[in-house]
């Protein structure tokens, strides 16, 4: 009998242990997205924009070249390479705080001019790195280092849903929100990244793919009951699914 | 023969950029330097380059971080308050030692200020503006030429040295036309190639990875010690500076771009009066020319100091100067009507030759 091997590290991904913590689905996106680049043998014509949050060493994982972005600024600085090499595929990680706080003015603006990027979206509900602050995407009633009482909505807003906000634009071809936090999920996710990637392949213009993940270090829970709340109570607020999609074929 | 132009010295910034192989232009619209972006709008696309009007300044700097990061000659240009919002990209190109070059053609403040020439933004250009204590070059053009020129002198040396470079002028300066003439460029043979520079173009050699983040014991500590180095070694190679009548001068005057083109006319106007005054220009503010003061003040023991506000080039003045020598200083806030006529300050020059004015 031959062996087969039918699971194996994605080229694009480097042969390193990761920082993030037990249970973190920042990995889980990483693998995603190298098994994508592998997809269309593209590693070696691809740069990524890591963005300042958990996800901020992109380049020690990911065996691309990177250049690192001002917090919030990963779209424009994007931008910047694409029009200068446009036939790379350029990507941006960004986190919550990242891409919708403090970063919402160059997302938004990056997705109207339909720029041939595509925006890899990690929702985790809160900031990681800074250590759990309340972030744009808490969910009304969640407890954050700085909303201990539970977000109230009176006085704190309400949790912004950006694939649906960028669905709007003209310049965005592509929006849609998966998840990681089961088997189906997973591979909805992959195709989700695939055709992000792929539709950047062929300048179709701007892609975004939210990808809801844990942080059960500062959601204060185990990571079982964390990626069981991705389920009970983020997907109902963010619900999974294709926001926009100027494919013009339905593949 | 050499083609001479008529053209205002926002316009002369713009050419001097694409003479030097700048193809990106980010910007976000601010008077007075709008001629830049929209000279720059039109030329671009013809050249097979890429002009964005971006949603802020924000987003045009890091435009420029992206598109130097893949090695190409990229700038932004903006006016006070948009260099403001830059600074915080600015910084971390130093952090990145990423090539940029911006444009300042200053206005007043502080907030919205006003419109009108300044030299307000003497600390924000060179004492690092950004976080982090960096620093970057920066050059004070006093003619449409020198727009021309130093714009495209800043390209090489920012790429060079791997730092931003900064063009700083107002709408004196901006506004104004002159003569120009075009230099056809020639790149500098000995210009290092830019081999750090993220390719995209299908090689699977080396990971390249262009950041300013350094978490490991003693790795900032020896980026900053080098980035420190490749400070000094700027200040010693690329300081730049222009002298006029010093030889016999009792009163060394300074100034940078417009009030020095004002105070040259007070000058010749002194010397036609008999008054031994000479003018001791920085070309380059940063690196600042400390050396040739010292020199100068070695023999002319007064000096006077003439700004667009209310004293900042003044304090790397008297950093600089003989020990013995005595530094005045004359200017205004920046604002509509605050510009000083070469009468005015005449009249300054007359006192300071006439009396014993010290310190001040
Ligand atoms: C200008 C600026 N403001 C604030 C910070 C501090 N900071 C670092 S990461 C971060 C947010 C991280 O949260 P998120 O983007 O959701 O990513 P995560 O860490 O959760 O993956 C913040 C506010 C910074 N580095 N720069
Ligand atoms: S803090 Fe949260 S987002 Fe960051 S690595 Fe840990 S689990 Fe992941």
């Amino acid at each position: 009998m031959v062996a087969r091997k039918v699971f194996a590290r994605p080229v694009s991904l480097k042969d390193v242990a990761t920082h993030f913590c037990p249970g973190c689905q920042h990995g889980v996106v990483h693998r995603l997205v190298a098994e994508t680049l592998d997809h269309f043998n593209a590693a070696g014509r691809t740069i990524g924009v890591a963005s300042v949050g958990c996800s901020v060493f992109l380049y020690d994982y990911f065996d691309i070249n990177v250049v690192e972005a001002p917090h919030g600024r990963a779209p424009a600085v994007a931008t910047g390479v694409k029009r200068v090499h446009k036939n790379s595929l350029v990507f941006t990680y960004q986190g919550d705080g990242d891409l919708a706080a403090i970063g919402t003015s160059e997302i938004i603006h990056a997705a109207n001019r339909g720029e041939g990027l595509t925006v890899i979206f990690v929702n985790n509900t809160t900031y990681g790195m800074t250590g759990g602050q309340m972030a744009p995407t808490t969910l009304p009633g969640q407890r954050t280092t700085t909303s201990s009482a539970g977000r109230n909505t009176a006085s704190d807003g309400h949790p912004i849903r950006m694939a649906e906000l960028l669905a709007t634009l003209d310049g965005t071809a592509y929006s849609a929100r998966v998840a990681v936090d089961s088997p189906g999920h997973v591979l909805e996710a992959g195709k989700a990244i695939r055709r992000a990637f792929g539709y950047q392949v062929e300048g179709r213009g701007f892609a975004f793919v939210e990808v809801l993940t844990t942080c059960p270090t500062n959601w204060g829970m185990d990571p079982v009951a964390a990626n069981r709340r991705i389920a009970a109570e983020v997907i109902p607020f963010f619900p999974l699914g294709t926001f926009v999609d100027r494919s013009g074929d339905e593949r | 023969m050499t083609e001479r132009l008529f053209v205002k010295g926002n316009e002369a910034v713009a050419m001097g950029a694409l003479a030097a192989g700048c193809r990106y232009y980010f910007g976000y619209p601010i008077t007075p330097q709008n001629d830049i972006p929209e000279y720059m709008s039109r030329e671009l696309p013809m050249l097979g380059g890429e002009f964005i009007q971006a949603e802020s300044e924000i987003a045009s700097i890091n435009m420029v971080l992206g598109a130097s990061a893949c090695g190409a000659r990229a700038m932004t240009s903006s006016s006070s308050p948009g260099i403001s919002l830059k600074q915080e990209g600015i910084s971390y190109m130093a952090g990145s030692e990423l090539p940029g070059l911006i444009v300042n053609i200053c206005r007043s403040g502080p907030g919205l200020g006003g419109i009108d020439a300044s030299q307000g933004d003497y600390f924000q250009a060179v004492k690092g503006g950004g976080h982090g204590g960096y620093r970057i070059f920066v050059a004070a053009p006093h003619s449409v030429q020198e727009m021309y020129d130093l714009t495209v002198l800043a390209f090489d040396i920012s790429d060079r040295y791997r730092l931003p470079a900064m063009i700083l002028a107002d709408s004196v300066i901006g506004q104004m036309k002159e003569a120009l003439v075009p230099h056809p460029y020639v790149p500098p043979a000995d210009l290092p190639s830019k081999e750090w520079a993220l390719s995209g173009k299908g090689d699977r050699g080396r990971q390249k990875v262009v950041k300013s983040l350094y978490l490991g014991d003693g790795e900032l500590e020896a980026h900053n010690w080098r980035l420190h180095e490749k400070y000094r070694l700027l200040g010693e190679k690329e300081t730049r500076w222009e002298e006029n009548g010093l030889e016999d001068a009792e009163l060394l005057v300074t100034a940078f771009g417009s009030t020095a083109r004002i105070a040259a006319t007070a000058i010749q106007l002194a010397r036609e009066q008999g008054l031994r005054v000479g003018l001791l220009r920085p070309v380059t503010l940063f690196p600042f020319p400390g050396a040739a003061f010292l020199k100068a003040t070695q023999r002319t023991k007064k000096v006077l100091c003439i700004e667009l506000n209310t004293g900042q080039m003044v304090d790397d003045v008297r950093l600089s100067v003989a020990r013995d020598a005595a530094v005045s200083f004359y200017g205004r806030p920046p604002g509509a009507g605050s510009l000083p006529t070469p009468e005015e300050l005449l009249l300054q020059i007359r006192r300071h030759c006439e009396g014993g004015v010290h310190g001040g």
